[in-house]
């Protein structure tokens, strides 16, 4: 589908090291502008922390991320934001005391232009800003199909609500790519389903890319055009659904020698 | 239709909450009806009443409490909004003195500069109106509090908290041992400067006895904190200053410049701070450097949390109420005590005891302050009801607590 436009992301040679430990070695990677592609792999193989290299929370031993043609290696978390590169995390971070309009207004930090003087004296601009970032971020809760509880504290929302407030927050960015940390973390299977829709129902709407980590391989199998593999911090595999499915050394990641065996 | 509802509540929104205007309008009618108490009916009233009003509220009380107020309400944009742990605020409170010490006395008797103040042209040394030197405050505090925040806030809570201990430590330390600075005398050291110039007022010199019209000028002041403080907070500012508070790597990850939000907090708290201390300058008719002490800071943070933290109103009334307590209400009931009972106590040493109990009490019963802002009192007793009813589930209660 859209595997063949241009990448909108690449990830070139990246390692990383704590100390001695390799957490991810030398894994390259790409994700096509308006694809849909996951990560995937066992518990520690390193797909988080390659997350937080791609959004700047950590800085990588060795190899570079590319943005749109632009070098953003090490570049301050923030102004990766501001690029268009938007996150959710694997437990919710909301900021649980503020509103969930408000929380989707923090992400539009960058867009606004509103400063000290500005917003005491409540220039005429400053007020429609405002009342611009509020109808945006209101139609985003709209959305992702919670716009009812644009006035409730972030706390106070269901699990799931929550975890689509996180992404209306990301997509208020007004992103390019949108990097989906667990997201069917503690879903249902219907929820997880649903789920499947969504994400490709937000791809095609705010014409974006969605890189996912995922554990569960239903949702993983049905929502991605492309599934990469990382074991041990290295990358085993990268495919189709289906190239990924049969490939063994991706059984034997996930199953270990002795399924092989067996097999 | 959607569309037009959407519209409606959003103007709607614009406004201040209802609340807020509540809370205003009954802050200025207070703050007149305080004024026309203390200006027609006390001096007119029998000579019981007014023996008992300067004992219980003395005016001047009054308006050493509104200079607490507008401190306070600085520190409450940077602890309450911010969430940043600042124990040094005393800093800004003293340069903010000085400030008017430099630019309204005969101190730089060297000099005659004159720029309109009130007092006579003859008189030696730099002489600018107090509403210029409130700007001057307010410009170098918010200079300051950069130079201190730049390099300070990339720690975190607790080292933050020890950092600005330490400028809270070095800057009344300069001022008290700044009288010789290579021959450059910045502070008269531990004498002081004193006079400071009287603050003018549509051509008018307030003495030291003028204290209604300086309690107007307070209010003014302290009411335009408050302003500035619920201005910023609705606005694209104070929101990226709550979601520091509430998640500072989420912030950060969603376009939120950490440097740059926290150094505004950070500055904006230091200009109110420096409002302050020119306030207090005028206030006592002088600078000296021996007052600038650590419990300042542990003063206006005690204010900050009993009152209510993030609530400007909270903030207000604790501030109103610790700064009575300790310029007034604690010697008069001791005097009151030692009389009814025949005892000799000295009540007013007794100030830090009674503070420290007091904070032990609140933080035992009433966690969220006086009067705290909606969202923190919700927490705090979400959170305890979750651990007394869920006493088993450990691992909920803990994360909850964190």
């Amino acid at each position: 589908m859209a595997l063949d436009s241009a990448p909108v992301l690449e990830a070139k040679n990246i390692s990383v090291e704590f100390g001695g430990l390799k957490a991810v070695e030398d894994v390259s990677f790409d994700i096509p502008d308006r694809s849909v592609v996951s990560l995937i792999g066992p518990n520690g193989a390193g797909k988080t922390t390659f997350f937080n290299v791609l959004t700047g929370l950590y800085k990588p031993t060795s190899g570079f991320v590319i943005y749109n043609d632009e070098d953003i290696t090490g570049v301050v978390p923030h102004k990766i934001a501001e690029k268009g590169l938007a996150r959710t995390f694997q437990n919710i971070r909301l900021f649980g005391l503020m509103t969930a309009e408000e929380n989707v207004m923090v992400a539009m930090h960058s867009h606004l232009k509103a400063g000290i003087i500005g917003t005491i004296i409540g220039t005429r601009q400053q007020r429609r800003e405002e009342r611009e970032a509020r109808e945006e971020a209101r139609a985003l809760l709209t959305f992702v199909g919670i716009g009812k509880t644009a006035t409730e504290f972030a706390r106070n929302l269901s699990y799931g609500d929550q975890r689509r407030l996180e992404v209306a927050r990301a997509l208020a960015l007004r992103p390019k790519v949108l990097l989906l940390d667990e997201p069917t973390a503690g879903m249902n299977p219907q929820e997880s389903a649903v789920f499947v829709d969504f994400v490709h129902k937000v791809r095609d709407e705010k014409n974006l890319a969605v890189l996912l980590i995922e554990h569960d391989m239903s949702v993983v199998m049905k929502v991605s055009e492309r599934i990469t593999v990382l074991d041990r911090g290295m990358k085993i595999a990268e495919g189709s659904p289906a190239e990924i499915k049969s490939n063994p050394r991706v059984i034997e990641a996930y199953l270990g020698k002795s399924a092989e065996v067996n097999n | 239709m959607a569309i037009l509802t959407r519209k409606k509540s959003a103007s709607k929104k614009r406004k201040a909450p209802a609340s807020q205007r509540t809370w205003s309008i009954g802050f200025l009618t207070l703050a007149v009806a305080i004024y026309i108490f203390y200006t027609y009916i006390v001096p007119h009233s029998p000579q019981g009443f007014q023996d008992q009003i300067q004992t219980w509220f003395p005016p001047s009380a009054l308006n050493e409490a509104l200079v607490w107020v507008i401190a306070a309400l600085g520190l409450n944009i940077v602890v309450g909004y911010a969430g940043l742990l600042d124990l040094g605020f005393v800093a800004f409170w003293a340069i903010g003195g000085y400030t008017a010490g430099w630019f309204m006395s005969g101190f730089f008797y060297q000099l005659n500069i004159h720029f309109g103040s009130e007092s006579p042209k003859h008189f030696p040394g730099i002489h600018f109106s107090f509403w210029i030197v409130l700007l001057l405050g307010a410009l170098i505090c918010a200079f300051f509090g950069i130079l201190i925040g730049a390099p300070t806030l990339r720690l975190k809570s607790d080292y933050l908290a020890i950092v600005t201990l330490g400028f809270g430590e070095i800057i009344p330390q300069v001022f008290v041992n700044g009288e010789n600075i290579h021959g450059f005398n910045l502070s008269n050291g531990t004498k002081g400067i004193s006079p400071v110039d009287n603050i003018g007022l549509f051509g008018k010199r307030l003495g030291p006895f003028d204290l209604n019209y300086k309690y107007m000028i307070f209010v003014f002041m302290a009411a335009l904190m408050v302003f500035i403080s619920l201005r910023l907070r609705s606005g694209r500012l104070g929101r990226a200053w709550l979601a520091i508070r509430e998640d500072e790597l989420a912030a950060s990850m969603m376009g939120v410049p950490l440097m740059k939000t926290k150094l505004s907090a950070y500055a904006v708290g230091a200009i109110s701070g420096g409002l302050a201390g020119v306030a207090y300058a005028t206030h006592v008719n002088g600078i000296f450097a021996e007052r600038f002490q650590f419990s300042i800071s542990i003063i206006l943070l005690a204010m900050v949390v009993l009152g209510g933290m993030g609530n400007v109103w909270g903030v207000m009334v604790g501030a109103l109420l610790i700064a009575w307590v300790n310029s007034t209400g604690l010697p008069a009931v001791g005097n009151e005590i030692n009389s009814t009972f025949n005892t000799n106590i000295n009540f007013p040493s007794y100030t830090f005891l009674i503070f420290g109990g007091l904070l032990i009490l609140m933080m035992l019963f009433r966690r969220e302050g006086i009067l705290p802002e909606s969202r923190l009192k919700m927490v705090l007793h979400e959170t305890d009801d979750e651990i007394r009813n869920e006493e088993p589930h450990e691992f909920i209660s803990e994360e909850e607590a964190l």
